[in-house]
Parts: C-alpha cells; sequence; structure tokens
C-alpha cells in the first residue's frame, strides 16, 4: 500500500507554493489578534485578576473564530480541487493514465483537508492562554477539535463536488460557499420559520425536521459542544445531542465524495455536455 | 492495432463522427488529416477513452474502449491538442508523478525517466519547473509523458502545433524514432506536408468520416481522378483565370506571376480538350503539365472532390 500519485502530487506542490505560508500566517494573525484583543479589552477592566469565567470567554471565542474560518478557508481550499485541473487543461491526460477516478477524486480531498488540520493545528498554541487562566478541560478542546474533524469532512467534500460537476471554478466555489452558508445560516432560519408557522395556539413540541435542522447546523452543535447547551431547545433525545450532526456530516460527505467519483469518469459520462 | 467501425458520436445537433470507419494497422505511422471541425479531436478524445460514443464501437489493441477502458489506457499513451503543465513541479518530479499513475515501480523508474528525457532531448532540464519551460520543450516533455508506462500506441493531437519550424523537425525525428520502437502512431495534424514525410498511411477526413485512406503515395499520386494542373501562358493570365474558372471539373484555381494552379478532375481527353480550348482561345502555352503533389494539395484535391459528390 503506497501513498496515491496524486497526494502526493498534490502535497508537494501545496507545500512549495509561497501562498501556503503566507495563509497559515494570515490565519493564525486573524484568530490571534482576534484573542489578544478581547484578553486586552478584560484586562483594563479588571487588571490582574484572575477569572475562570473570562477564559471561557475566551475558549468560547476562539472556538467560534475557529469555526468561522474553517467556513471560510475550506470551500475556498477545495472548490477547485477538479475544475482547477479541468481549467489548466491537466485533467484529460490524468483521467488517460491507470488511476482511479475515486483514488483522484480521494486524493485531492486528503491533499485539501490536510492542509486545513494544519491551519488548525497550528492554532493550538493559542488555546495554551486558555488552558493558562484554567476553567477548560482538555477533554473540551478534544471535543471542538472533533467537531472541527467532521465540519471540515463536509465542508471539503461539498467543495470538491461542486468542482466536479462545474466546469468553472467561478461557479464552483460561489456554490459552496453558498452550500456552506445555507448549513451555517440558512438552517437555522428554515427551522425557526418551520417553528412559527407551525406554532398553535397551545404550546406544543417544535416539528422534528425543524429540530433535525437545528441538530445539523455547525453553530448550534457548536456551542452545544461548548457547554452552552441552554442555546438548544430540550427536547427529549434518545441519541447524544452531537450524533446526528456526526451521522448527518460523515453520510453527506462520502456520498459527496462517491458521487464525484463516478461523475469524474468518462466512461459512466454517457450524456455529458462538456469535453474534459 | 487500431480498429474503428461505424463510429459515431453526436453533440447536440452537430455529428461530429458519422459512422467513421478506420483501421490502423500494428507498427504503422498513421496520419488523420481534416479540416477544422472534421472530429480529428473527437475521434482521438474517444480512442482515449474520454468521450464515450454514441454508436459503433473502437478496439484498441483488441480491447474494446466503452467495455475495457482501464484495459485501453494501458496501452495508450495520448497527448491532447492543449494541455497544461502543472505548477510548482520539477521536469522529473513531473514524469515521476505519471510513472506512479501508471504503477510503475519506484525502483524502475529513475533509470526510465533518464532514458525519455534523452529520448526528447531534454536531459539538461531535468531540475527545471516544468511550467517554465518554453511551449516546444513542454510539447517534448507531453512526448515522454505518452511514452513512460511503454505504451503499443500512440495517439498524438495535432503535436506539431505552435511549433517553429525546427522544433518541428525534432519531432519528427522523434516520431520516427518510435517507429523504430515499434509503436504503433496516430497522428493528427494540420501541417500536411510535415505528415508526408513521417507518416505511413493517412486518412482524410471530413464531416466525421473518413473520406480517402492509404499510403502516402497512393493518396498523393492521383488523388482518385483529380490532378493537379500547371498552365503557364505569355500573356493576359487574367483573363485565363476567368476563362478556366468558367470550365467545368475545373477548381481551386490559384494565379501567379507566370501562371495558374488548379485542380482538374477528368481523364486524359478531357484534359486535352480544356488545352485545346485554351490554345484556340488565343493564348500563347508555354506549360501546361500535371505537377507532382505534396500532401497538402491531395488534401486539397480529395476535400474538394468529396463536395463535389454532395452537390
Ligand atoms: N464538447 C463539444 N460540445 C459540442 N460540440 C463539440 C464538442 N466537441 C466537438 N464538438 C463539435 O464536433 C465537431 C468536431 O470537432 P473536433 O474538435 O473533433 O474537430 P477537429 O477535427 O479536431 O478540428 P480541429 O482541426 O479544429 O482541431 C465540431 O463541429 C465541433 O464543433
Ligand atoms: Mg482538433
Amino acid at each position: 500500500m503506497s501513498i496515491n500519485p496524486v497526494l502526493l502530487k498534490e502535497l508537494r506542490q501545496r507545500f512549495r507554493n509561497i501562498k501556503s505560508p503566507l495563509l497559515i500566517a494570515l490565519y493564525l494573525l486573524v484568530i490571534g489578534a482576534l484573542v489578544l484583543g478581547f484578553i486586552y479589552l478584560l484586562w483594563r477592566h479588571m487588571p490582574g485578576y484572575y477569572r475562570p469565567d473570562s477564559s471561557r470567554g475566551i475558549f468560547i471565542l476562539l472556538s467560534m473564530a475557529q469555526l468561522g474560518l474553517i467556513g471560510f478557508v475550506t470551500p475556498g481550499l477545495t472548490s477547485g480541487a477538479i475544475s482547477g485541473e479541468r481549467e489548466r487543461q491537466t485533467l484529460n491526460v490524468l483521467l488517460t493514465t491507470k488511476l482511479s477516478t475515486g483514488g483522484i477524486v480521494v486524493s485531492k480531498m486528503l491533499s485539501s483537508i490536510s492542509f486545513i488540520v494544519l491551519l488548525v493545528v497550528a492554532t493550538l498554541p493559542l488555546y495554551n492562554i486558555v488552558f493558562l487562566y484554567g476553567g477548560i478541560a482538555p477533554s473540551q478542546v478534544l471535543g471542538v477539535f472533533g467537531f472541527y474533524m467532521v465540519t471540515i469532512y463536509l465542508f471539503a467534500a461539498l467543495g470538491v463536488a461542486c468542482s466536479t460537476y462545474f466546469k468553472r471554478t467561478g461557479v464552483s466555489t460561489v456554490t459552496t460557499y453558498g452550500l456552506v452558508f445555507a448549513l451555517g445560516v440558512g438552517t437555522v432560519l428554515l427551522s425557526g420559520f418551520i417553528i412559527e408557522v407551525t406554532r398553535g395556539p397551545f404550546p406544543t413540541p417544535p416539528p422534528l425536521i425543524a429540530l433535525l435542522l437545528m441538530d445539523i447546523n455547525p453553530v448550534m452543535v457548536m456551542l452545544q459542544v461548548l457547554g452552552e447547551s441552554s442555546v438548544g431547545m430540550e427536547r427529549d433525545i434518545w441519541l447524544p445531542y452531537w450524533s446526528i450532526y456526526l451521522i448527518f456530516y460523515l453520510t453527506v460527505g462520502t456520498l459527496l465524495l462517491f458521487w464525484s467519483g463516478r461523475k469524474l469518469n468518462p466512461s459512466r459520462a454517457r450524456g455529458t455536455k462538456f469535453r474534459v | 492495432m487500431i480498429q474503428v467501425t461505424g463510429l459515431v458520436k453526436k453533440f447536440g445537433k452537430t455529428t461530429a463522427l458519422d459512422a467513421l470507419n478506420m483501421a490502423v494497422p500494428k507498427g504503422s505511422i498513421y496520419g488523420l488529416i481534416g479540416p477544422n471541425g472534421a472530429g480529428k479531436t473527437t475521434a482521438m478524445s474517444i480512442l482515449s477513452t474520454l468521450l464515450l460514443p454514441d454508436g459503433g464501437t473502437a478496439l484498441v489493441d483488441g480491447h474494446d474502449v466503452v467495455a475495457e477502458p482501464m484495459a485501453v489506457r494501458g496501452v495508450i499513451g495520448y497527448m491532447p491538442d492543449f494541455f497544461g503543465v502543472y505548477d510548482g513541479l520539477k521536469t522529473y518530479e513531473y514524469l515521476d508523478f505519471f510513472a506512479a499513475a501508471y504503477y510503475i515501480p519506484e525502483k524502475t523508474r529513475k533509470p526510465l525517466l533518464g532514458e525519455l528525457l534523452e529520448l526528447v532531448n531534454l536531459s539538461d532540464k531535468y531540475d527545471s519547473y516544468v511550467d517554465l519551460l518554453s511551449r516546444g520543450m513542454k510539447q517534448r516533455l507531453a512526448l515522454a509523458r505518452c511514452l513512460i508506462h511503454d505504451p503499443k500506441v500512440l495517439i498524438l493531437d495535432e503535436p506539431a502545433s505552435g511549433l517553429d519550424p525546427r522544433a518541428r523537425a525534432e519531432l519528427k525525428e522523434i516520431i520516427k524514432h518510435l517507429k523504430q520502437l515499434d509503436k504503433t502512431v496516430l497522428i493528427s495534424s494540420h501541417i500536411l506536408p510535415e505528415l508526408g514525410e513521417v507518416c505511413d498511411q493517412v486518412g482524410i477526413m471530413e464531416n466525421g468520416r473518413l473520406i480517402a485512406s492509404g499510403p502516402v503515395e497512393e493518396i498523393t499520386a492521383t488523388g482518385k481522378g483529380a490532378s493537379l494542373l500547371r498552365i503557364e501562358v505569355l500573356e493576359r493570365i487574367n483573363e485565363l483565370a476567368d476563362f478556366v474558372k468558367s470550365r467545368n471539373r475545373v477548381s481551386n484555381v490559384e494565379q501567379d506571376e507566370s501562371g495558374l494552379r488548379l485542380i482538374f478532375r477528368g481523364d486524359p481527353r478531357e484534359r486535352g480538350e480544356l488545352l485545346r480550348e485554351i490554345v484556340e482561345g488565343g493564348w500563347a502555352v508555354t506549360e501546361f503539365s500535371e505537377t507532382k503533389r505534396n500532401l497538402e494539395e491531395a488534401f486539397m484535391a480529395v476535400t474538394g472532390e468529396a463536395d463535389v459528390n454532395e452537390h
């Protein structure tokens, strides 16, 4: 079992590209500035104080900012995976080799994910600030990172699928951002809308679909992971709160990858309107 | 080696391939010639398993391109008409990537890459970034890439386009060398005279069909009843041009300082008739001869003929 050549090539290109370290630096700068700015504000009000709940505030801020950045960076890094090759006119040659289209798609996905994971891991030292003050368990940080991985998986799969489907990277990128936005904001709006519409004269539990929409919303689930579960709605749960999120994100992500591999395969592309 | 039978491909309303039949014998260099939009690229894409046909069959080394695409991919090296290279990869990494993509074991890759770069004359660019190579170098690198898994068949779509005369000459040398390596080569080109020199066989395509094919000498010789005439007269060349244009069986009249060149379709008796008419018209004819044609003119003659047949 050896590493897929596409993955090796992608990593080589990625880490040789001057943009990569710049992106890492920028990413750290944005998150770092946010956290340090927040700490500065706290200290200005109460210099020299030790307060566990303020470190909790930092933790929440840090994690939310990170989620926002992931939602911002992932589509950008994945939505050109296949369409980029198509635009550079390297795809058809790749497709005449003995590599499977599934392998190409998965390798593209892995190389993008590994870079995003690198970005996230690079922010780990910032979490030291949180530990410095205490009040946060390492297990909570682990939970947050696990949550990130699941989220990145679906976001990246969305980007790769869009770039397989759309001929142009521009269209693919816009669509991926749109889908990520729909997951991050649209689900909550829709859920709220459904609850409003179905509200009767007497208090009734919200319809299941509204709850499920909340359950696949990354911000809502993130708040629960952070222990701010008061935001979530009370209901009789027979599964842990994160299970629907986990199942939905992993299943849909995997289906998207399978679909992309099939779509890319010219031997199945009967009726394709464009030449690769 | 390549056997195409009744191949059909439609893009919406356009019929790119209209029951194409073509056979490329093993070990031959087969030139596919045709005007823009004839369907050359479409045919080559189907043979390279990048496009599914709407009908007909195409076999490469006995493997059906639709039913056994992976087997076909192992046998062919494909060079598209337009292609790009990757940024941030060095020449040997680029080739190494494709070697890996054909599952060539790592141990054998290093000597192989050296050999291939030697073959295409790029040994000194071993360590250069591929995106910084010149167009001609990229073209040669692509050829090396096609050869990496030692395929029996090479499908080269207009490999000479965009190359300067010297680079073209080099390319021809490489293709001739491929023949010695016992490869079957299918090559398309706009630069018709070029193909005459390298190819054993040519096929002339138009409107998705093969309208003529055979050994180069045969195609260039008689062109199926059409011949290229050179007529020189002492004066009134313009008038003569108008006169011959008004005759039947004459087409593609070209005029220069000393005379005319035209394509004539007809038997020797009809040709004699034309000469008599010209002489009777009072022109002092100093030359009236059939010139030996190169492939380009043969191509004009044959595709022109196809037009005549249609109307
Ligand atoms: N992806 C496509 N979608 C729609 N029509 C296409 C597509 N590809 C080719 N065609 C049409 O099919 C016909 C044949 O095109 P093809 O590219 O095979 O010609 P060609 O012989 O390679 O021409 P050229 O010498 O210009 O390269 C043309 O009419 C072209 O417009
Ligand atoms: Mg073409």
